[in-house]
């Protein structure tokens, strides 16, 4: 139980996925402009995330190791989530027209945010069990949304503040980006 | 515009560099830029993937069927980037344990999907593996140059595979190891070449992809 807290304060805050890690610029940087599709983005992230990591950790295990072709890791994880995002699209338009047209957009960018990769490929490394899997993916998703929902507040603040011009845009962004980096830094040393 | 073979190599150096320019690819290029090795040798990785998945896109280009090229473009990367990462387990090992879960990363570099998706499935092969090469310099050189900053300002010197290359006396600022520096070195980077470009009211290249 102390283990699986550690892995979800650990995934939010010490390593959060976009901020220490790295992993998932593209839609941090791209869709941060207004706090709405933010969350909606978010939520979508942790939605896939959840489900990438229980597929994924059960086609290793059941799949790769058994057969002894980890190797193919790679390729078999991209095609499981390219599929899995697919899925999810055509179920929610079926079954939840509303969360549908709430998601649309973003799913399809899911499947090449490095965000659900990474996550299936530390879910391998750190050789994490099925509970602790579907945990990890859940609350990278967590952090994602915190760190994305973070900067879409302050970006639409930016937008009415006065920035040099060769800082406008991306640029700024980034600096801002940096600045929130620095804060979560302050987490590191609670987990080990 | 010159449309010669020299322009599809060269262009990805400057007018079209990956990194800075289209802001593509940015996930690597932030998380392993802590010293020049480790860009090197993301860089070399990601050229060899590039140039290989180029090369097979184009030569597969009238067979891929429109619908379904997606799916093809991401088996191909990912097959050369399982070559790329066994390879690297084998001859490299300290390189891989440094850069860690980026290397299988490099298939959803959005890189070389656009490099695939924009050129390769639209040009003859040889100019597709010279537009891999290009890009793939490009993409080095920037990781490079973020790489060689971070460690100087970092660590307080340089060094390339082991050996000093110099030391400079200044008082190592850990925060541009970490995190943070990489952020506020990419956004002070990238507000340095938007100066420039104002400067020289240039408007062709480099629309900054939001």
């Amino acid at each position: 139980m102390e283990n699986l807290l550690a892995i979800i304060i650990g995934a939010i805050f010490v390593n959060n996925f976009i901020l220490t890690r790295f992993l998932g610029l593209c839609p941090f940087f791209g869709v941060s402009k207004k706090t709405k599709p933010a969350l909606g983005m978010g939520i979508a992230v942790i939605f896939v995330l959840t489900l990438a990591s229980t597929a994924t950790w059960l086609a290793y295990k059941l799949i790769l190791v058994p057969l002894n072709i980890q190797y193919l890791k790679i390729i078999v994880f991209i095609l499981i989530i390219a599929t899995l995002v697919q899925f999810v699209e055509l179920f929610l338009k079926k079954a939840n027209p509303i969360l549908y047209k709430a998601l649309g957009i973003y799913l399809p960018l899911i499947t090449t945010n490095c965000a659900v990769l990474g996550v299936a490929l530390l879910n391998v490394q750190e050789n994490y069990s099925f509970i602790a899997s579907v945990v990890f993916g859940l609350s990278a998703g967590a952090g994602f949304t915190l760190a994305l929902l973070l900067m879409s507040g302050i970006r639409e603040r930016l937008e009415l503040s006065k920035v040099p011009k060769a800082f406008e845009g991306l640029p700024i962004a980034f600096i801002v980006a940096a600045l929130m980096s620095m804060a979560f830094l302050a987490f590191s040393g609670m987990i080990k | 515009m010159k449309q010669g073979n020299l322009w599809e190599l060269a262009k990805g150096l400057f007018k079209e560099n990956p990194t800075f320019c289209l802001v593509l690819g940015l996930c690597p290029t932030l998380a392993v830029s802590t010293s020049l090795d480790n860009a090197i040798g993301m860089g070399a990785a990601a050229t060899f993937v590039l140039l290989g998945s180029n090369i097979m896109i184009s030569a597969i280009r009238k067979k891929t069927p429109d619908q379904i090229r997606m799916p093809i473009f991401i088996v191909v990367i990912a097959s050369f980037v399982t070559i790329a990462s066994l390879i690297m387990q084998a001859y490299t090992p300290a390189l891989n344990k440094a850069l860690g879960i980026y290397v299988p990363l490099i298939v959803v570099n959005c890189i070389i999907m656009a490099r695939a998706e924009a050129f390769a499935c639209k040009n003859n092969v040889i100019k597709s593996a010279l537009d891999g090469i290009g890009m793939g310099i490009g993409f080095t050189m920037a990781l490079s140059l973020i790489g060689i900053i971070r460690e100087i300002l970092g660590t307080g010197s340089l060094k390339l595979f082991g050996i000093n290359l110099f030391s400079v006396p200044i008082e190592p600022a850990m925060v541009f190891i970490l995190a943070p520096g990489a952020l506020l070195l990419m956004g002070l980077l990238l507000a340095l070449f938007a100066h420039i470009r104002n400067r020289k009211y240039e408007k062709t290249c480099c629309e900054v992809k939001e």
